[in-house]
């Protein structure tokens, strides 16, 4: 490959490209979508349960143990796991392309 | 020596760790000023930095003086709801890793105008992306500048605020100019643990002395609670009138989100206006939560002293490692400056009283001083001046940051693509000597203006115009093939300046107090959120803009979008951006 840096005809296809982002896209959203909804819902849970969100626990409220410490470990598994997998779509996805020369 | 100092209210030990702060960054600055050589060199860093150096390097250079003191002072003033700056700040980098970071990087340009650019193949675009560079910059400078001003009034208590705002900018000025980006690289991953060493360290052994984070947020009775039952050892100094009450401060939906109907409700001249505007309090509120974290989080992944940084990593994937190692990295730090507040509000409540740089946010570098009323006064001297040694590694990383990237944009784009096209790469290496040496004054001026206002809310109003500009830019330039230049134009440029003319209206009204805006704010108090916190209205403006506005002229599509796109997206084990850029060669383009 590395000779050679043309690249199969089968990737300038509207197909491939839309395969691609597709599958990007898709992994972006459910990661995303992780996210926002803990983003959505606190400020939700805030407003229409606030003795709920206002028990102590360690001393903290419990809205605040949430936002003030909890969501960062929480953000770094969405991004963690994200990488991972997106690490892995790549190599599968270039793979694919470059089997696709080969054939 | 030491009469003189105390003479003048000085200690010397806050002074000396201050000065050694500025002596270290600004001699790496020179060191590293030999071994930049090209004009590659200087604007990233030669392309060739490795994840750690990087991921430390964005951290020192995003962790500002709002992270550092303003956090702290925020919570102190606001209690809860200012949990939001530090939360949005670090997650808002899940959406850059997300949508943004891997195809940017894969697409390989100097700046977000180098992207707009050859994206769209149009030279005209990138003038517009330019601007915007510059004013988020200036509102980022703005509040670096008051942490300046600060700092220096605090360890030198005779010192006008202005005066700081002036030393510290023409310092980091001089140092920008000698070193560029490759000095900057060694010194922003430098600064990043300083700073973390600075907050956790002080509050560390403070706490083990005065009482735990948890101990003194329990002393704060919630509005379920009948009494307050502050912990054993705990002992809270009365609250001055002007602090908010415990539980607005500690509950969601206080202070800072209903700043805007209190003062109606103050303003209301009848019983009914009064109970009208009571009811709108808690949704008007709400309202103002959501937008604060649209603009945090769409924010951040707009930035544009940030997101140069991407192109500094050798790959996509090593650009996604390290956004992750970049959250770790700010995560750990944000978790601390809340601490300082809650504990400034129990033991330091004087600090409410005062006005300007005097005020809570200056809690971090005050705080460990109470040391010294327990009979540790060496130590409490020492850890004061560690974290004003953290304070000045944070606006001046921040600011060296800003000046990089805002002289970039001045002296690449402007100088080099527009005035003098033909320039050779000595003359652009000098206009962007005087391209910082200019900004660094305007930053300076501005900051001596905005001694009133909160180093955190101004920070947050940056974020608020880059989530309103760059990021739908990024966004949508990045996900959609559909999109032209002209619909990506129009909706960064009314998103984005719409967003700056609410903000600045906002600004302008509170630093010089202009009594026809504050009647107005009174009687429209929706409207003042809305413009106080645009990121709700403007950034979905924004991106429908760009919709339709792309949808109307879908035959000006660049004919190569699919291509663009493939660089944006293929695996870089493909080896598309080298058949992009040999075609482009091919066709005689840029």
């Amino acid at each position: 490959m590395s000779e050679s840096p043309s690249t199969p005809d089968s990737i300038h296809t509207d197909a491939f490209l839309a395969r691609l982002m597709r599958d990007q896209l898709k992994l972006s959203i459910a990661c995303a979508l992780c996210f926002v909804v803990a983003l959505v819902a606190l400020p939700l849970l805030n407003y229409f349960q606030p003795e709920f969100m206002a028990q102590r626990i360690y001393g903290f409220t419990l809205t605040w143990l949430i936002l003030g410490v909890l969501f960062f470990p929480f953000v770094w598994i969405i991004s963690y796991i994200f990488i991972k997998r997106s690490i892995a779509l790549e190599d599968a996805e270039a793979k694919a392309a470059q089997d696709g020369l080969t054939k | 020596m030491n009469a003189l100092l105390a003479a003048a209210g000085i200690d010397p030990w806050i002074a000396i760790c201050s000065l050694v702060t500025v002596v270290i960054t600004v001699g790496m600055g020179f060191w590293t000023a030999g071994k930049s050589k090209s004009a590659g060199d200087f604007f990233v860093a030669g392309r060739s930095v490795s994840v750690g150096w990087n991921a430390s390097a964005i951290s020192g250079e995003y962790l500002s003086a709002a992270s550092f003191m303003g956090v702290a002072g925020m919570v102190m003033l606001n209690g809860y709801d200012a949990l939001w700056y530090p939360v949005c700040y670090a997650c808002g980098y899940l959406f850059l890793l997300l949508f943004i970071a891997g195809p940017l990087r894969r697409f390989g340009a100097y700046t977000i105008p180098d992207f707009a650019e050859g994206r769209y193949d149009s030279p005209v675009f990138r003038k517009i992306a330019v601007c915007f560079v510059l004013f988020i910059g200036f509102f980022y400078t703005m509040p670096q500048m008051k942490g300046a001003g600060t700092t220096l009034a605090y360890i030198f208590p005779g010192l006008h605020y202005s005066v700081g705002v002036i030393v510290v900018g023409a310092v980091i000025t001089l140092n920008v100019s000698l070193g560029g980006m490759k000095g900057i690289t060694l010194v922003q991953a430098f600064q990043y643990w300083l700073k973390v060493f600075a907050i956790t360290i002080p509050i560390f052994v403070l706490a083990s002395v005065v009482g735990h984070y948890q101990q003194h947020l329990e002393a704060n009775k919630t509005a379920q609670e009948t009494v307050a039952t502050a912990p054993a050892g705990i002992e809270r100094k009365s609250l001055p009138a002007k602090a908010p009450k415990d539980e607005q401060w500690i509950a969601p939906f206080g202070s800072l989100t209903t700043k805007a109907v209190d003062t109606a409700i103050k303003a209301a001249k009848t019983p009914e206006e009064k109970a009208a505007l009571e009811a709108n309090k808690k949704p008007y509120s709400l309202l103002y939560t959501y937008s604060l974290i649209i603009a945090l989080v769409c924010g951040t992944a707009g930035l544009p002293h940030i997101l140069v940084r991407f192109y500094t990593n050798p790959d996509g994937v090593a650009a996604k490692r390290t956004t992750m190692w970049v959250m770790i990295l700010i995560g750990v730090f944000y978790v601390f400056p809340p601490v300082y507040g809650v504990i400034g509000r129990s033991l330091m409540p004087e600090l409410y009283d005062a006005i300007g740089s005097k005020g809570t946010d200056k809690v971090v570098l005050e705080l460990p001083t109470l040391l010294a009323g327990r009979d540790y006064p060496l130590l409490g001297s020492v850890l004061s001046g560690i974290t004003c040694a953290g304070a000045f590694a944070a606006f001046m990383s921040t600011f060296s940051g800003l000046l990089v990237s805002m002289s970039s944009a001045l002296a690449h784009d402007i100088y080099g693509r527009m005035l003098k096209p033909d320039s050779s790469p000595e003359q652009r290496l000098k206009a962007f000597k005087w391209a910082a040496v200019i900004i660094g004054v305007v930053s300076v001026g501005l900051g001596t203006q905005v001694e009133k206002l909160n180093i955190n809310y101004l920070v947050g109003q940056a974020f608020a115009i880059a989530a309103a500009s760059y990021f739908p830019l990024l966004f949508m330039s990045v996900w959609w093939r559909g999109m032209t230049m002209k619909g990506a134009a129009t909706g960064m440029l009314v998103g984005g300046l719409m967003a700056l003319g609410a903000i600045t209206l906002t600004t302008l009204s509170d630093v010089y107090a202009v009594q026809s805006l504050a009647d107005f704010w009174v009687a429209n108090p929706l409207v003042r959120i809305l413009c106080e916190q645009p990121a709700i209205w403007a950034v979905p403006l924004s991106i429908i803009l760009m919709i339709v506005v792309s949808k109307a002229t879908a035959s000006t599509v660049p004919a190569d979008v699919r291509m663009k796109m493939l660089v944006l997206h293929a695996p870089e084990a493909l080896g598309l951006k080298q058949e992009y850029i040999k075609e482009h060669e091919g066709l005689g383009g840029h």
